[in-house]
């Protein structure tokens, strides 16, 4: 079978799992809509936040949904249908399915999240196209990183624990990157001034799927 | 492999590092404005970032030895690599911390710098986590070698990428008064590089004697002397 192929089918099936538990995905957004909640309430009503901090606090929200919607990629299915994919399908189209389908996962869940978090905190952003687009490259950077980690977690005896510490470190640099570009955005500033955080955002992409990719394999063997 | 048991570049780096610390103590040094004495830390401090990259680049390298051959030798070097390059980052903050409050006023002062290295850290005490957790030697072993190349290639961003990315107070950037903008040439060259070469020479020996320790442990275990 070519690898788009089996891509296409192990997509459908990951979207028909998850379509006919629907508790996972509606649990994920209901976690996400009571963390903005849970936000809006401390800061009485929304009264005054800064730009910094609706920023800052968007973007912690989406990295502990993130965590939460992505490290279940690996725990949900038991070991022995584990063991029946790794006689039908190579690990290579396994990650790279999972990485695809957890990014529209986690573009659905920032946009939804994003319409949410500016209903009830208002929306300071001056420069929305650009927005979008960080929203875009930060869903693909997440599920990128994160579904290697959750694999890794997954065979250290799906520890949510692990699971956090692992994946910090290495989405930091691109929360970093992220936080900086959308605050550009937020003040409207030329876009010629976020093109560098743009760029090494896409640079941390491609490494770090190229290196899921590669190691992958290595994961799924033992 | 055979450096290891191999003994004249560990007998190498006791008159390298005798050198920096004569030569680095008492030696010439030319007067910056802020800088002044402390420009002596270029010796003690910078080494450590060098001996510590060194060190998990190449405990990089063995983490992928391991997962081509998946010889248990080589997972026991790449950790043992990676301890002692985490202890000379960790170094490497304490160091720069005592010469920051003194040239920048504080210990810490949200340096991008600072900051890249303090994740850095937090990704390799990640990894010791992770191999605590697991039980069984084979999947610790390659477990931690996919996570040790992938956080490595996070760190490379992080340590190399951001900071050149935003302003830091470090020397050399930023507007600062750097090493390299009166020349290095004279006297700090002549020590500085010696000082790099010593304090990884030392890293080595370090991670190699951990290393035999660690394989005389597992035989003991195994019941086999």
């Amino acid at each position: 079978m070519k690898l788009y192929q089996e891509i296409g089918q192990l997509i459908s099936k990951d979207i028909s799992l998850e379509w006919r538990n629907r508790y996972a995905i509606n649990g994920i957004l209901l976690y996400t809509a009571a963390s903005i909640f849970i936000c809006y309430l401390s800061f009485q009503m929304g009264a005054a936040v800064s730009p910094i901090i609706w920023n800052a606090l968007f973007w912690i929200i989406m990295l502990f949904s993130a965590m939460n919607a992505i490290a279940k990629s690996f725990f949900q299915e038991n070991d022995q249908r584990n063991f029946y994919y790794y006689q039908i399908t190579s690990p290579q189209g396994l990650i790279l399915s999972k990485i695809i389908y957890n990014s529209f996962l986690m573009l659905l869940l920032c946009l939804l999240g994003y319409g949410f978090f500016s209903l009830v905190l208002g929306n300071p952003v001056q420069d929305k196209s650009l927005y979008f687009l960080i929203l875009l490259l930060s869903s693909f950077g997440f599920a990128g990183s994160l579904t290697m980690i959750s694999g890794i977690a997954s065979k250290a005896g799906n520890n949510a624990v692990l699971m956090a510490i692992l994946s910090f470190p290495v989405v930091l640099p691109m929360l970093l990157m992220i936080i900086k570009a959308s605050k550009n955005a937020i003040d409207g500033l030329d876009r010629a001034s976020s093109l560098d955080e743009i760029i090494v955002l896409l640079a941390i992409n491609v490494i770090i799927i190229t290196l899921s990719f590669l190691l992958f394999p290595y994961l799924w063997r033992s | 492999m055979k450096l290891i048991y191999q003994n004249w570049w560990k007998y190498l780096s006791i008159p390298l590092l005798f050198y920096v610390l004569i030569a680095g103590l008492l030696g010439e040094v030319p007067r910056l404005p802020i800088l002044n004495e402390t420009i002596r830390v270029l010796h003690f401090h910078v080494p450590m970032w060098f001996g510590m990259i060194i060190l998990l680049t190449t405990s990089m390298i063995y983490a992928i030895k391991y997962l081509s051959g998946n010889k248990i030798e080589d997972d026991h070097l790449s950790i043992e690599l990676a301890n002692v390059g985490v202890f000379l980052g960790i170094l490497g903050i304490l160091t720069g911390m005592v010469w920051a409050n003194y040239t920048w006023g504080s210990p810490w002062s949200n340096d991008p710098k600072q900051n890249a290295s303090a994740i850095g850290l937090l990704i390799y005490f990640a990894y010791f986590i992770l191999r605590g957790s697991l039980q069984d030697e084979q999947q610790r072993a390659r477990i931690s070698a996919i996570y040790n190349i992938f956080a490595y290639a996070a760190l490379i961003p992080l340590l190399f990428i951001l900071p050149r990315l935003t302003d830091s107070l470090h020397p050399g950037n930023g507007g600062n008064p750097g090493f390299n903008a009166y020349d290095l040439d004279s006297n700090l060259r002549l020590v500085f590089y010696p000082a790099v070469l010593g304090w990884t020479l030392l890293g080595f020996w370090i991670s190699t004697i951990r290393y035999r320790t660690r394989r005389i442990e597992e035989t003991l275990d195994e019941g086999g002397i």
